[in-house]
């Protein structure tokens, strides 16, 4: 049983947390042993967040140590950057291209990174970077909570689960009314990496 | 039953309390001990609250151990001092049910005032002391921390960390609820629960009997546990302690502690003379360390392992290899790219209630200027704020700038009046949440009245305690099953307490805000101020979002100055993100805007088509 130890990365309120407990969900519907953690409390207003989901035969530690993160799925591409030294390398980025500049960018006190730089930064480490505008593409469901299933179908195809063990566990955790739409953004996260995987 | 699920720490207390048969939980919030109460809340067949603070959560626990119902109380570290003194008195008079006392620490600070270790309570209090490793140990260990409750008549400290709180992993949920045939009703046993001197000199031997029984039921604690690996390195550890230290000392040998007080001393001797050299791993304090020395076992462990905040496998690893225990490794990559990214702290919400008061205390004190006065010497700050803590904490952040202090729960109050008592001039302004008010500002409010204080107290009142989560409180008329109650109407507890000069003003109006302020600096008497407006992540009242009219707009950048996440700047201009806009129900944007340039949508795009 391989190892997969995925840093999932964003802004408080773009539903990162939901995201890494339905991996958890799903991982462990498969018959891994799972641990994940995240940053709650203050990070929630709107602060970076960061969860760590560890998935294997027996794991110890919640945490990942810094260097040995498989997979980076990254809701925003500053908080990409943030923690790209916790890649291994030969390390896997998942990024969405759309920037949420932080007050003090709006502000002019200090200033975003360019995409060269966050490439460059990433490329240090991981060996293939997908950066995708999930915020765009998931923008005809209506709904910017649709973002993190979005993200969630891109992840999926890096990891041996099957498709209907993610459906299974995205339809425990989201509203029935809300289940329709929210696979339909898996679906089409899953369709567009399949379209740029090389 | 057995049922295998992915369970926060926090969760697997709570099912394991369930399961040992708790029929009462009590809880005031605070990161990372919450959702302990909020998930035992859900069941029909428990009866929890949210007490209004600690204390009092630990006094109804300990009434309830009294009466024959098992009680759980939970809160965050720094929650203990504020109920050690019902702690005290429970480890004193003992239970007659269990009762468990849950405190979650915080190491590394993620969401806390201060970092502590809440282990030296145990010893303080001389009462038995469980800490879970995972969400496994946390589940099992429930039942039996309401076992030696009973058994040993005293209530048991069961201490987790953030880490241990708000990590998920597995757990076989095997057992289902029992509860114990119930010792209902209260045996009147003065001895025991009436501690006049007399009495409490009565129980002290025997606090001291109990933790000799105690020490020799850690002995045969069953999830104490040894691990045998090689023996030239023996590992005593506990908590997420154990789990970085598998990974670090993958071949070591290991006596992993569940129960961390007393310390099961034999056990102890016996796993250190099998091997050839002795470490603790512990986070925070020496507490293992120093009680394993005081045995005369030779152990190192702090001095390489760091004391302050939070471990994990990377510094333990680092630190072992510097210790000589493990080939030292190479710290792992750093950054080599020199790109300082900006920081991206938490915000005060778009549609904030707190957002209006804030900017006008900020303006008020001179706390910030438009980005285009960027080159203008900066003015001297006036009015001092004395702070206290919630959501609204981060009115001291940039570009607010509006809070002088914060300390801990409940303290503007008092530090206001210390301040006037001192000789500052000017009226010194308080700044309360409407929980942390109820939780601990009512007592320094009626110390002022009492002590003639003249300070301006402002109560942001946003009808729940958001920071935690959005819990309810005695304010809001709601309980923590769901059920309708009485609410604390805030300015008759005020009006009650002798104080004449209190005003209510909606949050989101900025003239009536600036006005009541204004009054209130200028008046001589204690005033009372409650800014009132409903916490935005609970308005689901859809309302139109406003935006800019570029036309009016000049690029003042007043509108910055409130920090409001949805106000944001492209080349220059200043726009609103339509998405995170609260829109009518703030207006707040609308209201600074010295040249009427934020407008309803609607009105912009009516223009356009024009
Ligand atoms: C003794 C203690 N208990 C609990 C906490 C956690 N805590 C911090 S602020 C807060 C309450 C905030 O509610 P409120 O005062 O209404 O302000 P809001 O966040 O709603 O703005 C809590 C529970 C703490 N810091 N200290």
């Amino acid at each position: 049983m391989k190892k997969f130890d995925l840093l999932i990365t964003g802004v408080g309120g773009q539903g990162v947390i939901l995201a890494s407990d339905i991996i958890g969900e799903a991982a462990l519907a498969a018959g891994y042993d799972v641990k994940k953690t995240d940053t709650l409390g203050m990070a929630q207003r709107g602060g970076s967040v960061v969860s760590h989901v560890r998935i294997g035969q027996r794991v110890w530690s919640p945490l990942i140590k810094e260097g040995e993160v498989d997979i980076l799925v990254a809701f925003e591409k500053l908080e990409a950057t943030r923690w790209g030294h916790y890649l291994r390398s030969g390390a896997i980025a998942i990024v969405n291209s759309h920037a949420l500049p932080p007050l003090s960018v709006v502000l002019g006190n200090e200033r975003y990174p360019t995409d060269e730089e966050i490439a460059d930064s990433l490329g240090q480490w991981a060996d293939r970077i997908y950066f995708i505008d999930g915020t765009s593409r998931t923008r005809k469901f209506g709904d910017v909570r649709t973002l993190n299933m979005f993200m969630l179908g891109c992840a999926s195809l890096f990891l041996p689960l099957k498709v209907h063990v993610w459906k299974d566990s995205i339809s425990q955790r989201v509203s029935s009314t809300m289940r329709q739409m929210n696979i339909a953004a898996f679906n089409l996260g899953r369709k567009e990496i399949r379209g740029v995987r090389i | 039953m057995n049922v295998v699920k992915l369970l926060s720490g926090n969760e697997a207390l709570a099912l394991g309390a369930y399961h040992a048969g708790a029929g009462i939980a009590t809880a005031y919030p605070g990161t990372p001990s919450t959702e302990i109460l909020e998930f035992i809340a859900r069941f029909d067949d428990v009866y929890a609250e949210w007490s209004t603070n600690e204390k009092v959560a630990m006094e109804v626990a300990l009434g309830a151990a009294y009466a024959g119902t098992r009680s759980l109380v939970s809160m965050k570290h720094v929650g203990l001092n504020v109920a050690s003194d019902p702690f005290m008195a429970a480890a004193t008079t003992g239970v007659n049910t269990g009762m468990v006392v849950v405190s979650a620490d915080d190491p590394g600070i993620h969401s806390s005032q201060n970092e502590q270790d809440n282990r030296h309570y145990a010893k303080l209090a001389k009462v038995p002391m469980l800490e879970p490793s995972d969400s496994q140990e946390a589940y099992e260990l429930m039942a039996y921390a309401f076992d030696i409750s009973e058994r040993f008549h005293t209530p048991v400290l069961v201490r987790t960390t953030t880490r241990i709180s708000h990590s998920k992993s597995v757990v076989k949920v095997n057992r289902s609820r029992v509860v114990p045939v119930s010792q209902a009703g209260f045996q009147r046993d003065v001895e025991k629960y009436v501690m006049l001197p007399v009495c409490a000199r009565l129980r002290r031997p025997l606090i001291e009997e109990r933790l000799v029984k105690l020490a020799a039921y850690a002995e045969t604690f069953p999830l104490n546990q040894v691990e045998w690996g090689e023996l030239h390195l023996g590992v005593v550890t506990s908590g997420v302690a154990y789990q970085y230290a598998r990974e670090v000392f993958p071949e070591a040998s290991f006596l992993k502690l569940t129960m961390t007080y007393p310390l099961p001393r034999n056990l102890i001797r016996h796993f250190a003379a099998q091997v050839d050299r002795v470490i603790v791993i512990e986070e925070l304090d020496p507490f293992l360390q120093e009680n394993i020395q005081a045995m005369g076992i030779k152990v190192t462990g702090k001095e390489f392992i760091p004391r302050v905040g939070e471990l994990n496998v990377g510094i333990i690893g680092e630190a072992s290899g510097t210790a000589g225990l493990v080939a030292e490794t190479l710290p792992q990559h750093k950054l080599d790219i020199a790109l300082t990214l900006p920081k991206r702290p938490p915000l005060l919400c778009p549609g904030c209630p707190h957002t209006g008061i804030f900017f006008v205390l900020s303006s008020m004190g001179q706390r910030s200027k438009p980005p285009k006065a960027k080159g203008k010497a900066p003015k001297e700050p006036k009015l001092i704020i004395t702070g206290d803590i919630g959501c609204y904490t981060l009115g001291a952040y940039p570009p607010l700038n509006a809070m002088d202090t914060c300390a801990c729960m409940g303290a503007s109050i008092g530090q206001a009046l210390g301040m006037e008592k001192a000789g500052i001039s000017d009226k010194v302004v308080a700044v309360i949440g409407d929980s942390t008010f109820l939780h601990s500002g009512i007592t320094p409010l009626v110390n002022a009245v009492y002590n003639e204080g003249q300070i301006t107290v402002i109560i942001l009142d946003n009808r729940t305690t958001a920071m935690t989560g959005h819990q309810d409180h005695p304010g809001t008329g709601i309980s923590a099953q769901g059920k309708e109650t009485k609410a604390v109407e805030l300015e008759h507890l005020v009006r009650g307490m002798g104080i004449s000069d209190v005003n209510v003003v909606d949050a989101f109006n900025i003239e009536g805000i600036r006005t009541v302020v204004k009054n209130s600096l200028d008046s001589p008497e204690l005033s009372v101020i409650i800014v009132r407006g409903a916490c935005s992540v609970q308005v689901t009242k859809p309302s139109e979002p406003r935006a800019v009219d570029t036309e009016k707009c000049n690029g003042c950048g007043i509108c910055l100055l409130l920090g409001c996440p949805a106000i944001q700047s492209e080349d220059e201009q200043v726009y609103i993100d339509t998405a995170l806009c609260a829109g009518s129900a703030c207006t707040i944007c609308q209201q600074v805007c010295p040249r009427q340039a934020v407008v309803p949508k609607s009105k912009i795009k009516a223009a356009k088509s024009q």
